[in-house]
């Protein structure tokens, strides 16, 4: 644990990517492979299902640290970050000692599920007693799932290539669905065996694991002119278009006589899906498909609010599953007969796909439509229609491209051609504190538009959107300091301000909704520019984003 | 112990600042007025304009730097004057050089306004003095239990462990501090033997200050002098810089090639303060008291009434409430010297105290070059 500790302390210092690329590899190359199984757990995203709920550690941590409810909370917001709060009001430890992480985890970590909260608070104080500040903060990271030490997926694969001096390809295939493999084998962990398995030699242990997806290959954004198009792309007959659906991006398995639907994050949700459970159970084994899911209604998709109305429900009765069916929309096949088919090319894949589709018409899987046109300009043409479709944009995919690994363009290229956001001039109304690297700084911000037309003198503003992303830290530092100048009130974190910052906001979606104030719910909001040139009073009203709604429009002031 | 008089205060908050209305004086204002009482030399507390200053002497040398010619009475840690009927005394706040906590009694009751206070032992300033007082006015920069310092043993290994290491590797390691406080402790502090160390040209003139006052700090030298010299980068491999936290980022920098950065202040306690900082390595440094310091302090003054001003106000006062202590908050606009206000102005007030400096390290600038010489 105290390796583990500092390794995270070292990675968090650290920014270029070689450095910690460094850091990584020393640690694999010094750990034993029972606490190297666990880091690359935890190091490439896996999360525990919640071992212990946020209430009971804030309540052991304010017993442990013997304040009050309200200071504690104050903390908090001035922090930003649980585990790090409750890293520094805990008192010193008694004595510490050094268990290693996979001990840790099994004897400490695992057993604390599913306790009731007064077995679960003892255990944490126990714990709390044998630890520095730093192991108290990477294990309460540990336990609350949410790592976020800015090494990505990629990076791990790239250490683990270089300790074991295999093809860095081949580690990453092997690592899908290793932060999942609980689910998967059946059995609980990732242990020796299976960390040996991800750096053994070529040739070893790289068969296809039971329901083990492939990674996926991604699309880089298309972001020039369409007149760019010729030039850059060359023909469009050399590409394969097709809409860009809103959905969930997934593959299905289907090996062994069983069914897996993974979703692009690497998380198992075939539980959540019976429909494709069902589809997939008519194909024949030895098959991968990767399409998306989408909620299907009289023959279109529905918009992705619904897909999300339906992650949601923890329980999918008739009644849930009879309001949003979903589909599988697919476009491309990644395996069949049991045979890898990610080296053929895309216009070949495609080819077998339609073939397997025609052959076997599982119901509830369908195959993503083609787009033809003649030169850019005529897809151009189309690409205006996405969003009375209800897609984001096109899909394009060179012919002749493999299935690669990732964002990588190295065995040919998948563009997204997006469609531009929506977008409205909106007034700052409230402000909150960020977290992470933003805590202490008013970064999460809502925003509001004018119920009437200017000129009314009974209007108000409404809010309806909160958004965070999308300014310069400059922007942020200055956004910051007006908003502590402003300020009318504090609600606990949150600060509402004199009306005097108004920001061009995008969004991907709007719909009509009956849980927001001002009836519209959008998706995606995030800041594309501050409009310092524009006064208050001049901001975009509720009018303006109900013209939004009618299926077809554009921005309102593009 | 006298009776509280709140229908006649002895300090109450005006727009100017803190005053005293039976001695018609004010404590740090920020307004020009006509007599002012300087708890120390940091410039959100220390401003020009005030007709006549009351400090301590201790301090003189600093203010006198940083204030230039202003009517100037001194007084020793613990020597009384009175004024108007109010007797005046300047105790030991353990701040930065020459800080003071004030400290007035009227007919018996006694008042005690902290200024900045820190209770850890700092061998460049007098160690602060607990005072014994009716009504306490404290500061609340660090008034949150997550503030607690580790003993500066440690914090100075550290510090030496990060300059040895990069000084192995002929890197230069620059330290981003307050030029006035920081600077000189983190001096005293660092085990000068392990090289070089140099000073920017906001940091230099305050050392000489101290230097003056008798407090003993190790030799250091003028990047800027090396600069005038002509001494390529070789010059500076091992060196530590000490540099105040605007020369980050500046083209000022480039002249050390490759270095370690980092930053000392009390705010390097939070990760997301010290990942939004940008730099290498963050020193959880303070010169202000920690949580546990504040309520050591409050309880040492043995006062039935707070006041809290800048910094947690909210939180002190609430929590002094709920432990039996009438708090109350005063707004003020002091700063806190690593982050806000306080910084800017102190560093434009320290670049125009140090025009020589300046003009060589603009001069070097101009000499380096067409890149150099573009940069706005």
């Amino acid at each position: 644990m105290k390796q583990f500790a500092a390794l995270y302390a070292e990675l968090d210092t650290l920014t270029a990517s070689n450095a910690k690329l460094a850091a990584l590899t020393s640690y694999f190359a010094a750990t034993p492979a029972a606490d190297a199984a666990w880091a690359v757990y935890f190091l490439a995203g896996g999360k525990p299902r919640q071992v212990v709920p946020a209430k009971v550690l804030r309540q052991a941590a304010q017993a442990a640290a013997g304040l009050p409810e309200w200071l504690f909370d104050e903390c908090y917001d001035a922090v930003g970050d649980l585990a790090e709060t409750i890293s520094l009001v805990l008192p010193p430890a008694s004595s510490t000692v050094d268990i290693p992480l996979a001990q840790w985890v099994a004897d400490t970590l695992l057993p604390l599920r599913g306790e009731p909260p007064e077995v679960q608070h003892a255990a944490l104080s126990r714990m709390w007693q044998q630890q520095n500040r730093l192991e108290r903060f990477v294990g309460i990271k540990l336990i609350t799932g949410s790592l976020r030490v800015g090494v990505s997926r990629l990076l791990v694969t790239r250490a683990l290539a270089a300790v074991s001096g295999i093809d860095a390809k081949l580690v990453a295939q092997r690592l899908v669905g290793y932060t999942a493999q609980a689910v998967v084998a059946g059995k609980a962990l990732p242990d020796a065996a299976a960390y040996l398995a991800l750096i053994a030699p070529a040739g070893n242990g790289g068969v296809q694991r039971g329901g083990q997806p492939y990674p996926f290959f991604l699309a880089h954004p298309w972001q020039q002119d369409v007149a760019a198009m010729a030039a850059q792309l060359g023909s469009p007959a050399q590409w394969q278009v097709e809409w860009k659906w809103d959905g969930i991006r997934a593959q299905l398995v289907k090996r062994a006589g069983d069914v897996w639907v993974w979703s692009r994050g690497e998380d198992l949700v075939t539980e959540r899906f019976p429909e494709l459970q069902a589809a997939g159970a008519t194909l024949p084994d030895g098959t991968v498909l990767d399409g998306e899911i989408l909620v299907w209604l009289d023959g279109q998709v529905a918009p992705f609010a619904l897909l999300q109305q339906r992650i949601g429900r923890k329980n999918l009765g008739a009644k849930v599953l009879a309001a949003a069916p979903v589909i599988l929309l697919a476009y491309d096949i990644l395996e069949w007969q049991g045979v890898d088919q990610r080296t053929l090319p895309q216009h070949a894949r495609r080819a077998l796909l339609e073939q397997v589709l025609a052959d076997y018409h599982p119901p509830g899987i369908q195959r993503s439509p083609l787009v033809a046109g003649d030169d850019w300009a005529q897809l151009a043409t189309l690409h205006t229609s996405s969003r009375a479709r209800g897609v984001e944009g096109m899909m394009l995919k060179a012919r002749d491209a493999a299935y690669g690994i990732g964002r990588t363009k190295d065995v040919g290229t998948w563009w997204k051609w997006k469609i531009d956001p929506y977008s409205i001039d909106a007034v700052l109304i409230y402000a909150q504190a960020g977290h992470g690297r933003r805590a202490s700084l008013y970064t999460d911000y809502t925003f509001a538009v004018w119920d009437k037309p200017q000129g009314d003198a009974t209007r108000a503003l409404v809010p309806f959107a909160k958004a965070y992303s999308g300014l310069t830290d400059e922007e942020i530092r200055k956004v910051d300091a007006i908003v502590r100048r402003t300020t009318v009130e504090k609600f606990g974190p949150v600060r509402s301000v004199t009306p005097t910052l108004v920001f061009e906001l995008g969004f991907e979606g709007i719909a009509a909704s009956s849980r927001h104030k001002s009836g519209i719910a959008v998706r995606f909001p995030r800041m594309l520019r501050w409009r310092q040139d524009k006064p208050v009073a001049e901001a975009d009203t509720l009018a303006d984003l109900q013209m939004l709604l009618q299926p077809g429009s554009t921005a309102a002031n593009a | 112990m006298p009776i509280q008089s709140p229908d006649n205060p002895l300090i109450i908050a005006r727009p100017e600042g803190l005053y005293c209305p039976a001695g018609d004086f004010y404590i740090d204002p920020w307004r020009p007025v006509a007599r002012a009482i300087i708890t120390h030399a940091h410039s959100d507390h220390a401003r020009v304009g005030h007709g006549h200053y009351l400090a301590t002497q201790a301090g003189e040398q600093v203010l006198r730097h940083r204030l230039g010619d202003i009517a100037l009475q001194t007084l020793r840690y613990g020597e009384a004057v009175s004024h108007n009927g109010v007797r005046i005394s300047l105790h030991p706040a353990g701040h930065v050089l020459g800080s003071a906590q004030v400290r007035i009694e009227v007919a018996g009751e006694v008042w005690v306004a902290s200024g900045d206070y820190k209770v850890e032992p700092d061998p460049t300033c007098a160690a602060f003095e607990p005072v014994r007082c009716d009504t306490f006015i404290t500061e609340s920069t660090f008034g949150l239990p997550i503030y607690r310092w580790q003993h500066s043993d440690a914090l100075f290994a550290e510090i030496n462990q990060w300059w040895r290491a990069n000084a192995a590797q002929g890197r230069v390691s620059v330290l981003f501090c307050y030029a006035f406080g920081k600077a000189q402790r983190i001096l005293r502090g660092v085990d000068a033997s392990i090289g070089p160390i140099l000073t920017h040209g906001a940091v230099a003139p305050l050392n000489d200050a101290y230097r003056a006052s008798g407090v003993a700090l190790p030799a250091t030298r003028r990047v800027a002098e090396l600069a005038a010299r002509g001494e390529n980068k070789a010059a500076y491999a091992g060196a530590l810089v000490l540099a105040p936290p605007s020369a980050a980022g500046s083209t000022w920098m480039r002249r050390f090639g490759d270095y370690s950065d980092a930053f000392a202040s009390g705010w390097m306690l939070l990760r997301g303060a010290r990942r939004r900082r940008g730099v290498e390595r963050g020193f959880v440094m303070s010169d202000h008291a920690d949580w546990p310091g504040l309520l050591w302090a409050i309880e040492q003054t043995g006062a039935q009434q707070v006041y809290v001003t800048h910094g947690q106000t909210g939180v002190l006062t609430r929590w002094l409430g709920e432990h039996g202590i009438a708090a109350h908050t005063f707004h003020t606009q002091y700063g806190d010297e690593d982050e806000g206000v306080g910084q800017q102005q102190d560093e434009a007030t320290q670049a125009a105290a140090a025009p020589m400096d300046d003009a060589a390290d603009s001069a070097h600038r101009a000499e380096q070059g067409p890149e150099e010489g573009a940069a706005p």
